[in-house]
This record gives C-alpha cells, sequence and structure tokens, in this order.
C-alpha cells in the first residue's frame, strides 16, 4: 500500500533561534542570581529541599535543552543518564567511600562516554524514530539496574541508601542549605560553560546542524561527530544531575528513573521554551511544584488538573518562558524609551 | 521445532492486539504528523463509554456502533477544541499538548468508572480457534477485523474522493489548499478516524487485557513500536510490524535465558532500534527526501 506519496521540503523542525536570545542580559542574570542566593535564608527546610531539585531538574533539562534546542535530536533517554549518574554517584560513595564531590566529574564523565557511544546508532535516526530508539534506552535502564548480577553493587530493586553530607569547614549551615549551595555553586559552573559551549564554533555547527543538516555539511561541518558530541554533552550534564540528585535525595531505587522521568524532563523543556537555556529553571520549577500545586486541588483528579495546568500554559505561551521573557524585555525596553 | 511454531502462533494473536493499535497510530500520523500519545488513553475512553452501555442494556454491536460514532465526534471535537489552536504552534508543544490530554482522560476515566480491573465481553467468544489451544476464537476474529481494517481503509485512501483529499492534505497542504481542499478540516477528519480506529482496537483489546484506566499503558508503548517498525507512512507496515513485535516478544521470552517477563519489553525494543539503524525509515516507510 504505497498510495501516500512523500515529497517533502520541510522547514527545520525548530524555529531558529537568534543567538543572542539564548542568554539573559547581565542586568537580569545578577538580579536571577541574587534571588537564587538569598531565598533559602528566608524558607524552611522542606522548600529549600525543593529548591535543591529545582536546581538539579533545571540542569537535566539544561542538558536536554543542548541536545534538542542546540543540535535539533529529540531524547525521550534522559531518565536512563540520570539514572546512571545516580548510581554511579550512590555506589562510588557506599562501597568506595569516596567523597560526594569527587564522584560528581566521574559520573559526568562515564555519562558522557555512555551517551557518545549511544550516539553512534543514533547517528541514523531522526525525529520520531529517535524518540523511540531513546524511548528503549529509558524503559531498559531500570530492569538492567534490578539485574540479579549487579545486585551487590546497586541493591537491586531496593536500592541504596546515601549518607546526607554535612556543611564542610564547621559552616554554620544546615544540611539541606549546604546542599542547595553546593547545587547552585556546580548549576551556574555548568549553565556558563553550556553558554559558552553553544556560543563557540561546536555550538554554532551543532546549530547549523539543528537548522539544516545537509547545508551543515556541505558547509563542511563533521555532522556525525557534532551529533554524537551533543548527545555525549548532553548526557554528562544530566549524569552530574543524577548524581546530585542521588546525594540530595540520598536515595536511589530503579523504579525512581522510570519514563515518567524523562517526560518530565521533556515537559520542563518545553514550559521552559526549547532552546532557551535559562528556561530551564522556569520548566524544572513547573515540574517540580505543579503536580504539588494539582495534589492540593483536587486529590482525585489530580492528573486532570495537571494536564488542564499544563494546556493552559501551552495555550498562552506555545514557545514557554522565552515567550513571556521576550514580551517583558519588549515593555522595558518601551519604558526606556519613554 | 513445535515449540518454535507454537510461540510464534502465540506471537500473532498478541501481535493483532499491537497491530489494532498501530493501525491507530499511523492513521493519526498520516493526518497530523505526529504521535498521538495520548491515542491509547482515548481508546481506552471509548472502551469504557461501550462498557457503561452494555451495563445500561444495549446488545454488543449497537453499543459497538454508537461508540465508534460517539468516538468519531469526539476525536474531531478533540482537534477542534485542543489542537486546532495550537496549529501554528512548534511540535514539540504540541507532544507536550498530547501528554496533557493523556492525563487529563487518565485521570477523569479513574474518577468515574475507578480503578478496579472489570470484564469486558467478546463478541467472538473465546474457545480454541480450530481446536489450537494457543489462538482462542477472539483472537482470531481480531486478527480477521484487523485485516478487514486495513483492506478498508486502503480502498477509503485509495479509492474515495475524500481520501484522495485527506492524503493530499498530508502531503502537500498548500498544494492541497490551492485545489479547494479544507486542510484544517481533513486534519480533524483524521483526528476522528483515528479516534475510532483506536475505539475498535481498545474493543478487541478489552477481553484480552481486561478493563481499567491503565490497560493501554503497554499496548501503546508495543503499538508505537508496531507502527515505527512498519514504518510511519504505512499502515500495512503497521500491520506487518504489529504481528512482527508480538512474535519478537514471544521468542525472546522463551529462548533468551533469564529474560522472562522483566526483560521482554527492553529486548523486543532494542531488537526494533537494531532493525531502525539497518533501514532508518522503517520496514515499509518511504525514505523521505530532503531538499536543502
Amino acid at each position: 500500500m504505497s498510495a501516500i506519496q512523500e515529497t517533502v521540503t520541510d522547514a527545520p523542525a525548530i524555529d531558529a533561534v537568534p543567538k543572542r536570545a539564548m542568554t539573559l542580559g547581565a542586568g537580569t542574570s545578577a538580579v536571577v542570581l541574587l534571588l537564587l542566593l538569598v531565598m533559602p535564608l528566608f524558607v524552611k527546610n522542606f522548600v529549600i529541599f525543593q529548591l535543591t531539585t529545582v536546581l538539579i531538574y533545571g540542569l537535566a533539562v539544561l542538558a536536554l535543552n543542548i541536545l534538542t534546542g542546540g543540535s535539533g535530536q529529540f531524547s525521550l533517554g534522559q531518565s536512563a543518564f540520570y539514572a546512571l549518574g545516580a548510581y554511579i554517584s550512590a555506589v562510588l560513595m557506599e562501597h568506595a567511600g569516596m567523597n560526594y564531590a569527587l564522584t560528581l566529574p566521574i559520573s559526568g564523565i562515564i555519562c558522557f562516554a555512555f551517551g557518545f557511544l549511544f550516539g553512534l546508532p543514533a547517528l541514523r535516526l531522526s525525529g520520531i524514530y529517535l524518540a523511540l530508539a531513546t524511548f528503549a534506552l529509558a524503559v531498559a535502564m531500570p530492569q538492567f539496574l534490578k539485574l540479579g548480577a549487579l545486585e551487590e553493587w546497586t541493591g537491586g530493586v531496593q536500592g541504596l541508601v546515601v549518607t546526607k553530607p554535612d556543611a564542610p569547614f564547621g559552616l554554620p549551615l544546615s544540611q539541606d542549605t549546604w546542599l542547595y549551595y553546593f547545587t547552585l555553586a556546580i548549576a551556574i559552573a555548568i549553565y556558563i560553560a553550556s553558554i559558552n559551549l553553544l556560543r563557540s564554533r561546536s555550538g554554532r555547527a551543532m546549530m547549523a546542524i539543528r537548522d539544516n543538516e545537509i547545508a551543515a555539511s556541505a558547509m563542511g561541518i563533521n555532522v556525525a561527530l557534532y551529533k554524537t558530541l551533543a548527545f555525549g554533552v548532553s548526557a554528562g550534564i544530566t549524569g552530574v544531575a543524577g548524581g546530585l540528585g542521588a546525594i540530595v535525595v540520598q536515595f536511589v531505587a530503579p523504579d525512581s528513573y522510570t519514563i515518567q522521568l524523562a517526560i518530565a524532563l521533556f515537559l520542563g523543556m518545553v514550559v521552559g521554551g526549547v532552546g532557551w537555556l535559562p528556561g530551564s529553571i522556569v520548566g524544572a520549577a513547573f515540574i517540580v511544584f505543579v503536580p504539588n500545586i494539582a495534589e492540593s486541588i483536587s486529590k482525585g483528579l489530580s492528573g486532570a488538573v495537571f494536564g488542564v495546568l499544563l494546556f493552559v500554559v501551552i495555550f498562552l505561551v506555545p514557545h514557554g518562558a522565552r515567550q513571556v521573557a521576550l514580551v517583558c524585555q519588549h515593555w522595558i525596553g518601551k519604558l526606556k524609551r519613554s | 521445532m513445535e515449540l518454535l511454531t507454537n510461540q510464534i502462533l502465540a506471537g500473532i494473536a498478541t501481535g493483532a492486539i499491537y497491530a489494532c493499535m498501530a493501525l491507530a497510530v499511523v492513521m493519526i500520523y498520516q493526518a497530523i504528523d505526529h504521535l498521538n500519545f495520548a491515542q491509547g488513553e482515548m481508546a481506552m475512553f471509548s472502551t469504557f463509554m461501550a462498557w457503561q452501555m452494555m451495563q445500561w442494556g444495549v446488545p454488543y454491536w449497537a453499543a459497538f456502533v454508537l461508540t465508534l460514532i460517539l468516538s468519531f465526534i469526539g476525536g474531531i471535537a478533540i482537534e477542534r477544541l485542543l489542537f486546532k489552536p495550537l496549529a501554528k504552534a512548534p511540535i514539540l508543544t504540541n507532544v507536550a499538548g498530547f501528554i496533557a490530554l493523556f492525563a487529563i482522560v487518565n485521570s477523569v476515566a479513574g474518577l468515574i468508572w475507578d480503578f478496579t480491573i472489570k470484564q469486558f465481553p467478546s463478541p467472538f467468544g473465546s474457545a480454541p480457534f480450530l481446536g489450537s489451544q494457543l489462538i482462542s476464537t477472539h483472537q482470531a476474529g481480531m486478527i480477521g477485523v484487523t485485516i478487514g481494517l486495513l483492506v478498508l481503509l486502503f480502498l477509503f485512501f485509495r479509492f474515495t474522493r475524500i481520501g484522495l483529499a485527506m492524503r493530499a492534505a498530508a502531503t502537500l497542504p498548500e498544494s492541497a489548499r490551492l485545489v479547494g481542499i479544507n486542510t484544517s478540516w481533513m486534519i480533524a477528519l483524521g483526528w476522528g478516524m483515528a479516534s475510532a480506529i483506536g475505539a475498535i482496537a481498545g474493543l478487541l483489546i478489552a477481553p484480552v487485557v481486561f478493563l481499567e484506566p491503565n490497560m493501554m499503558g503497554g499496548v501503546l508503548i508495543y503499538g508505537f513500536a508496531a507502527a515505527v517498525l512498519g514504518g510511519l507512512s504505512s499502515p500495512l507496515g503497521a500491520v506487518v510490524g504489529g504481528f512482527l513485535v508480538g512474535i519478537f516478544e514471544n521468542l525472546v521470552g522463551t529462548y533468551i535465558p533469564g529474560a522472562g517477563n522483566e526483560l521482554k519489553l527492553p529486548i523486543a525494543l532494542a531488537l526494533i532500534v537494531i532493525v531502525l539503524v539497518v533501514k532508518p525509515s522503517g520496514l515499509f516507510g518511504h525514505t523521505v527526501i530532503k531538499r536543502v
């Protein structure tokens, strides 16, 4: 039944983002940073814990943003990289007695290698087909972690409990506050590095591939290299986020890293604005807080309330937080001129 | 050898479920160019409507026809209300919309009909088919309906004016509009048809997996996998893909030691990924030629 002919002259999957729109201005960045710095001083420990979670998911959303917004590849497998990072950190801390901060780079490097290697078969796939391949990865990971052969290290279905680190040098901070600042420091470092990456030659190469692969290769860009590199970087950052997640939640178990996590990260990216890195934190806040809000509105219908809220957001701002930021920028510009 | 043929037969029987779902998936993909993640939940909701009618005393086939009509209207309504306004939004935003729809339908169905498992009758009975213990008459009926549906769809797209218009609208929307096709309504029609086909799939699957709001979770994953394996542009591919996935799944479970139920899905998916790496647009799909 080859009745349906396809002649596609389609536009790129994602609208091109002007380069400058990738980041926030210096002034706005300073305000956001200040807010993030002082916020923990005024709230309870549990809220600090939630804010830390937002930062961690923010990192994972940022990683997906680099992959999808940067290089135009779609992934539903981020939860697998997140799980891998979390488990590497947890195993190193609990079985090798390593310092928690030192486990993060190791998680990052191993996940980078894993993502890079996964990027190789993924090279031949795009769009929906790539989504299915990464989806397979996300489905396989929890089952893999439950395998009997690895149980000695991973703790099988039960998972591993991780000890929560104290603030170093006798700083007068609670554990939660310390972890918040620790996460914040890492998040800012990775955010700046990512922005620099996307502004560099490599970043431009990735965006050229996103906008038109054939044209990019005609310009002499090594398409295979940069596509796999994007996968690697994305997986590496997700791995660090996963490691942080393990430390903060103090617990890793296979069933915390199902496909639902990958879907949540995807929603975070859409709500934050695809390809707009600062939006990652907005998206992360959405996926951390909105399910709770939905639950508090109606217990039985929490799924429906969540869905309706999500619809409201995408109806009002189909381009996510980026659109809000652009509108604000526009108004501020008008005020300045008048 | 006997074990092998038996497992292949059993695989075809489960494959019929996936083939049915995959057909619905391909239908909507033809019309809107995305995979609808909420497809399974919509089918589940249709099945619940049929169940409710039967509880009220409506005979099976009347409930069947009514459900198809309601699902068709419901699919169009969803498109008009929720996704037409998003037509200009980026693709990924649309996908987020599907996820939202998924959450809403699942939660609402859970509230109306709660999460207990319900029996669902089969129009074909459940006696062994032609003396074989592996395929029941229901499963044979399911295979028959799937193939019948495939033929009907082929005839519809090949020989009717409206089928031609739908194909034109999906292939080259701008040119289609120039020759006077209302492409916007063609998309709505695609939603309606996909929803109705999904309802048929749901009604056929429900006697096997039992009726509950989460019944489609596993089926939809396999249905997607089947549709993608067969190539998203081909209904025939979807059906063949469905049977192949069913057979894969069964053979993996039987012959790979230690695979068991837990690893069946990942291994089947991995096999599909390997097939895709060799043939990136699916077994029956057309290679899309891109111009720069």
